[in-house]
């Protein structure tokens, strides 16, 4: 399980200090961009009625052909 | 005021804010990307020359594609596009097989865009003397990022599509003034490297493979359809004119790649990065970093217009309830298919970690290939049954049906030419199509939303 999830997700290791910030800082902002996504989307559901969120329908050609 | 009640009244659609430019960044943003990475994997499968011949047929194929989807879509103003084409000139079963081609093919094309961003600064690492530099926090940053920006708004983030692709689109004509094409046989060496078609014409045909990469995904435009403000007018200006600055993107690209690199080393599955490779056979590194920001501006592109193809396509199979209906909402203030985005992040993320490249770009281009097979087909029965004076279009494309015919005839040769290298995986692709159309048919049709999904004010079909 160690092993498959480290083959995905890879510690950190290079030898070079600014490189090793580089890939420790790519990890920290991807799981903060996707911790605001899922906890805004938790926040959405929650302040509105499916009703309203699901309330779009395909559109149309309003424009002058 | 709770939010709740602010919006009760309101209904909440994905906004119009789009235009042609936009359109046009969509369409060469998925696209351009495979000018910089992937071409070149035909190269291997028949030589320089056959990669010649393959890229103008692949460019037919595409031409014929872009006029087909021009016509249609300037008539289906629907997020969706080649899905809710298939819904009304076809029928429910063939749009869930084009909504699910294009999601797959969409996803897989995010991932191996990732891949190559994350590839690209572990290239630039080891070229700085660096070792032991990991690529994938870069392409879990790739997708994380731009899957946020698609999360925000698309007027944002097409705006940043059209800005990244030009850049892009502009380092490929500077490389070419760079390779002095007015002077033969200085920088640029064709006479010399140029050597035939090392595996006869079998090898045109296998090549035709990777060569649709020179164009896959221009078709994407039409997922706009529902956000731009003019879509009879944007979607045709907007796919023609990518038509045409990929057709020119292609050329310059084979021009200048075949004339610097021997076919053996630019067809070889690890060179992931022919015109950066291009830009250092040239030596200048003024030249150099701009082929390397403009290869990752494209892998950006790309990536970036897919998660908004994806989440459209798979935003209104959930509207029409052909997946789950939760999958239709739309973020009230974002106005974008929000759910859509954040269910398709992981599944991206897993191919891009776990899937080798070229397996990701087979499997694209085979969900690319079914979509263009049903489109030759579509066409013929749009104009059967809606003749030109039965609907008015935003475009009418020429010489009907001859377009259809040379699609489908293309079609039928480039799925030849996949078989030849990866009939597994030909095989495998069209088997899950098969058996998840039996699992539509028999249990999910049960919950579409029948009459209501088809909501084109069209008169009666011709014969119906």
């Amino acid at each position: 399980m160690y092993e498959f999830f480290t083959s995905m997700f890879p510690i950190p290791s290079t030898p070079s200090p600014a490189w090793f910030a580089l890939e420790w800082a790519a990890y920290i902002i991807s799981i903060a961009l996707i911790a605001w996504m899922v906890i805004d989307m938790i926040r959405t559901n929650a302040a509105y009625s499916e009703d309203v969120l699901q309330s779009s329908r395909e559109g149309e050609i309003d424009d002058k052909l | 005021m709770s939010m709740t009640s602010a919006a009760s009244a309101a209904k909440i659609n994905l906004l119009r804010v789009l235009g042609p430019v936009h359109v046009w960044g969509l369409g060469v943003g998925i696209v351009l990307v495979g000018e910089f990475s992937g071409w070149n994997f035909a190269v291997g499968k028949g030589g320089a020359l056959a990669v010649l011949i393959a890229c103008w047929l692949a460019g037919v194929l595409y031409t014929c594609v872009a006029m087909i989807d021009s016509e249609v879509t300037s008539t289906v103003a629907a997020a969706g596009g080649q899905y809710a084409q298939a819904k009304h000139i076809v029928g429910p079963l063939m749009a869930f097989n084009v909504g699910l081609y294009l999601v797959m093919a969409y996803t897989m094309l995010e991932a191996g865009n990732a891949l190559t961003a994350g590839f690209l600064v572990q290239y630039a690492s080891q070229l700085l003397g660096v070792t032991g530099v990991n690529y994938q926090p870069y392409a879990i940053l790739s997708i994380a990022a731009l899957a946020f920006l698609n999360y925000r708004g698309v007027l944002m983030t097409l705006t940043f599509n059209y800005i990244i692709t030009a850049i892009a689109f502009l380092s490929i004509i500077v490389l070419f003034v760079a390779a002095q094409p007015w002077a033969p046989g200085v920088v640029l060496k064709h006479k010399e490297l140029l050597t035939g078609l090392p595996y006869g014409w079998i090898g045109v045909v296998a090549s035709l493979h990777f060569a649709l990469w020179f164009f896959l995904g221009i078709e994407g435009t039409t997922q706009a359809a529902e956000e731009v403000r003019s879509p009879a007018r944007a979607l045709p200006l907007g796919t023609m004119t990518g038509m045409i600055t990929l057709l020119i993107a292609a050329s310059l690209t084979w021009y200048i790649a075949a004339g610097l690199m021997p076919w053996e080393y630019l067809g070889t599955v690890a060179n992931y990065t022919p015109l950066f490779d291009a830009a250092r056979v040239i030596g200048q590194p003024w030249l150099m970093v701009l082929l390397f920001i403009g290869t990752m501006f494209s892998a950006l592109a790309s990536a970036n217009g897919c998660i908004n193809d994806a989440s459209r396509a798979w935003f209104s199979m959930g509207r029409d309830r052909y997946v789950p209906v939760w999958f239709g909402a739309v973020h009230p203030v974002n106005r974008t298919p929000y759910r859509s985005i954040i269910f398709l992040l992981p599944i991206a993320l897993a191919f891009a970690l776990k899937v080798p490249l070229d397996q990701i770009i087979t499997f694209s281009i085979l969900s690319g290939l079914l979509g263009y097979t049903f489109m030759s087909f579509n066409m013929v029965m749009f104009r059967n049954k809606w003749p030109l004076e039965s609907i008015k279009r935003g475009y009418v494309h020429p010489f009907h049906p001859l377009p259809a015919f040379v699609l489908l005839l293309l079609c039928a040769v480039t799925y030849f030419a996949i078989f030849l290298g990866y009939g597994t995986q030909l095989v495998s692709m069209i088997a899950f199509y098969a058996i998840i159309s039996l699992w539509f048919h028999f249990y999910r049709y049960q919950y579409v939303r029948r009459g209501a999904q088809f909501t084109m004010p069209w008169p009666r079909p011709k014969g119906y």
